[in-house]
């Protein structure tokens, strides 16, 4: 028996690994959910709005580094973040006016939308790889740890460590601010309102003057900054990939579902239903089990639910269980 | 009608045109490809052009068709079945009466915190009890020599009889997934099945078991009556008939091969062309145009708008299925990690949406074109990109562009799909 060490076990492969996991999730559904609350489809090129995102920002900061600018401890890409966003919204805005503007004023059904969408992320995708192309990028630098787990090792006496990359804790407050800010923006800005009215009752919203040209320009430029911000974030902590960007489109949209489409709350509890399950069940518990148990219990296998390949799988079946159980979602979202 | 034949007419041009200026032996190799997608983009067809359905998961059905092959045509490994073989089975078939059980209990038990508990209860204790089944029997298959065989194997069977096995495979897997996310809203089923194909490619990676995974599961027999080229290439009548044609035996026997796959893949594609005309014409067809122009009205008069979604849902995806069996025999190998969406699920949706959803002569001919687009640009591309840098000194710059040249083409099928959307979103044969 040995709590403590199951403890720091449990916070430094678990815990944290979560909760860093699950805010770049919740800010990728965020932009998800009010896309779909707003302009009222299901954006299959977010995961590529992410990477596109993200590749700006890496090469605004190579451009940075080469110019021999940095960010002292932090990484030089929370620097370039600004103008990731900058571009990322150019951009979105501009697929907006050429693709998505004919069909919003057509009033096209949803589904037609989300084909529109594939298209989109069909031209994001080629973009993108003919830019920087399909291998990994990696462009963190600054400080690597928080806490590194020989430092705490060394400072507690305990047999296990636990380390934080400051990747994670970046992750962690960058996510709390935006989500505060975005917060702030919906509940008492006179645009945040507008939107929100927009989001419950076209037609009342319209009738009350509300401009919609500027509602949509405003959710396009906040789902770009909070995709790039999020793609920039995985990036930062794992590493930048054309494709795992776009599979990353499945998590998103269970986190989206899962919370309820169109509810902010809700994509950001989501966020973190899907990060915490993929991270427990593809998590081998074996060391943890070993510190609690007595020792004659401990256990020979890796006390694995499923393999790491297998991630996508949990975020599906969690989608097929809310599915079932609550269409709308753990806060109520739009059904229908 | 006769437009329809000129632009038939044109997409045959390409593919001789193909031959002519590059080979006969790509030109044949794309139109195989081509005719293979176009037997998917029938299946999708269907259920878009139907019946309004967004599939998002054709490469998981494809995948289906796949391992179908491999189970049923793929040699048997008898060491590897004796060792797990019915430990695997007892495994799988008590994973599936779990999630009976479940499914009943949450339909036969009164609402309430009882009834979430219990259906718990049987998920957790099945799941239990399937992997301590499934796994010792596992690790016993992989034991045996895992550079060669390592799985159970298949059943030696000849190669055409996976094909409609293939399609029953991938209709299982529909029913799965439309029993849940139909009838929910219309987005929901295209993000389970994006998810559901990719938890199957997912499974075939790493089911070493199953599929050899990563290592894959090569020499699939060959359908009747396709020979092997090494036969063809030993044996004195042919070589006599190379002779007698002036031909070099080596190219006229692939020539060969692919002109049986491609007269055996025009034969299936037609059947299927046939069948869904009559079905698309008949009483069940139109009724399935009535529910996608106006469920409303439809369920009005009486029409199970679900159920007959559920029923167009299984078909389209068998055919898919069976598309994915033909594509894997034809490959003579299973390589779970070749599965990519771009390639296995949105280029059918481009080539369906171009050619003109709701025909299905439009769908033949999107296939036809969209793929030899999609493979010619893998040739050309990097000869277009040259000469299009040529006057560029030579750098990183231009080495960037050159190997760039591959990604122009999901720009440019973004870009088509686009257009066509947007000006054209009938298609290049419209629905009658």
């Amino acid at each position: 028996m040995d709590i403590l060490n199951a403890l720091v076990a449990f916070l430094n492969f678990v815990v944290v690994p979560g909760l860093a996991y699950g805010a770049q999730l919740a800010l990728g559904a965020l932009g998800v959910t009010l896309i779909y609350g707003i302009l009222r489809f299901s954006n299959f090129a977010h995961g590529d709005t992410m990477a596109f995102g993200t590749m700006v920002t890496i090469l605004v900061t190579w451009w940075f580094q080469s110019m021999g600018l940095s960010f002292g401890v932090l990484p030089t890409a929370l620097l370039a973040l600004p103008l990731g966003i900058l571009g990322t919204a150019l951009f979105v805005l501009g697929t907006d006016r050429v693709v998505y503007r004919f069909y919003r004023q057509k009033k096209a059904a949803p589904v037609v939308l989300v084909m529109v969408s594939m298209g989109v992320m069909f031209v994001m995708n080629g973009v993108v790889r003919l830019i920087i192309g399909v291998e990994d990028q990696q462009f963190a630098d600054g400080g690597r740890f928080v806490i590194s787990a020989g430092d705490f090792k060394t400072a507690t006496g305990l047999a296990e460590g636990l380390a934080i990359k400051s990747s994670q804790a970046i992750t962690v407050i960058a996510a709390v601010i935006v989500v505060a800010w975005l917060f702030w923006f919906l509940q008492k800005t006179r645009t945040g309102k507008s939107m929100r009215a927009f989001s419950d009752n076209e037609d009342l919203a319209l009738l009350s003057g509300i401009n919609p040209d500027r509602v949509v320009a405003v959710t396009w430029i906040i789902a770009a900054a909070l995709a790039t911000i999020a793609g920039t974030l995985y990036g930062l902590d794992k590493s930048f990939k054309p494709f795992t960007y776009f599979q990353l489109l499945l998590p998103i949209f269970a986190a989206a579902i899962v919370g309820g489409l169109g509810s902010p709350l809700g994509a950001i509890a989501g966020g973190f239903v899907i990060a915490f399950s993929e991270v427990v069940v593809t998590y081998a518990w074996k060391k943890v089990v070993t510190y609690v148990v007595p020792e004659s219990l401990a256990p020979d296998g890796l006390v694995q639910l499923l393999t790491t390949d297998y991630k996508f799988a949990v975020s599906f079946v969690i989608l097929i269980i809310v599915l079932l159980v609550m269409p709308t979602g753990l806060f109520k979202g739009k059904s229908v | 009608m006769s437009r329809n034949l000129l632009l038939f007419a044109g997409v045959a041009l390409l593919f001789v045109l193909t031959g002519v200026f590059q080979s006969w032996n790509l030109s044949l190799s794309i139109l195989n490809m081509a005719l293979l997608s176009a037997i998917m983009a029938m299946g999708v067809n269907m259920q878009w052009g139907y019946a309004g359905l967004f599939n998002t998961g054709i490469m998981g059905f494809t995948a289906l068709g796949g391992l179908a092959v491999v189970l049923v045509s793929s040699r048997p490994v008898p060491e590897g079945w004796q060792a797990g073989g019915t430990g695997i089975l007892a495994g799988l078939a008590l994973g599936v009466v779990t999630i009976a059980a479940a499914v009943w209990a949450s339909k036969r038990l009164p609402k309430g915190r009882k009834r979430n508990l219990i259906v718990a209860l049987i998920l957790v204790g099945g799941f239990v009890l399937y992997r301590a089944v499934l796994d010792p029997a596992v690790t016993a298959v992989e034991a045996f020599d895992p550079a060669t065989f390592g799985n159970i194997g298949g059943m030696g069977l000849p190669s055409l009889i996976a094909w409609p096995v293939g399609g029953v495979l991938a209709g299982i897997a529909a029913w799965a997934i439309g029993k849940t996310a139909l009838g929910l809203r219309s987005d929901y089923l295209a993000i389970a099945t994006l998810g559901i194909a990719e938890i199957i490619v997912a499974v075939l990676k790493n089911e070493d078991w199953l599929t050899r995974g990563v290592k894959n599961i090569t020499q699939l027999p060959r359908p009747w009556p396709v020979p092997l080229e090494v036969d063809l290439q030993q044996s004195d009548a042919f070589l006599g008939w190379a002779t007698s044609l002036g031909a070099d035996p080596v190219t006229l026997s692939t020539i060969l091969v692919k002109l049986l796959y491609a007269c055996l893949f025009g034969v299936v594609l037609v059947l299927i062309v046939w069948a869904s005309e009559r079905m698309l014409n008949s009483p069940w067809g139109r009724m399935m145009r009535a529910i996608r122009d106006n469920e409303v009205s439809a369920a009005a008069m009486g029409k199970d708008v679900t159920k007959r979604h559920l029923q167009v849902f299984i078909i389209g995806s068998a055919i898919v299925g069976l598309a994915g069996a033909m594509m894997t025999s034809m490959d003579g190998q299973l390589i779970p990690s070749s599965y990519n969406p771009l390639r296995f699920t949105f280029l059918i949706w481009v080539m369906v949406v171009v050619g003109g959803s709701g025909n299905n002569w439009g769908s033949v001919l999107g296939a036809l074109l969209i793929g030899w687009l999609w493979l010619i640009v893998e040739s050309l591309g990097p000869a277009v990109m040259g000469g299009i840098t040529a006057g560029m000194s030579d750098g990183p710059i231009k080495a960037h562009l050159i190997d760039s040249a591959q990604h122009m083409r999901l720009l440019t099928l973004g870009v088509i799909l686009l257009l066509v959307l947007r000006f054209s979103p009938r298609g290049l044969i419209p629905e009658k």
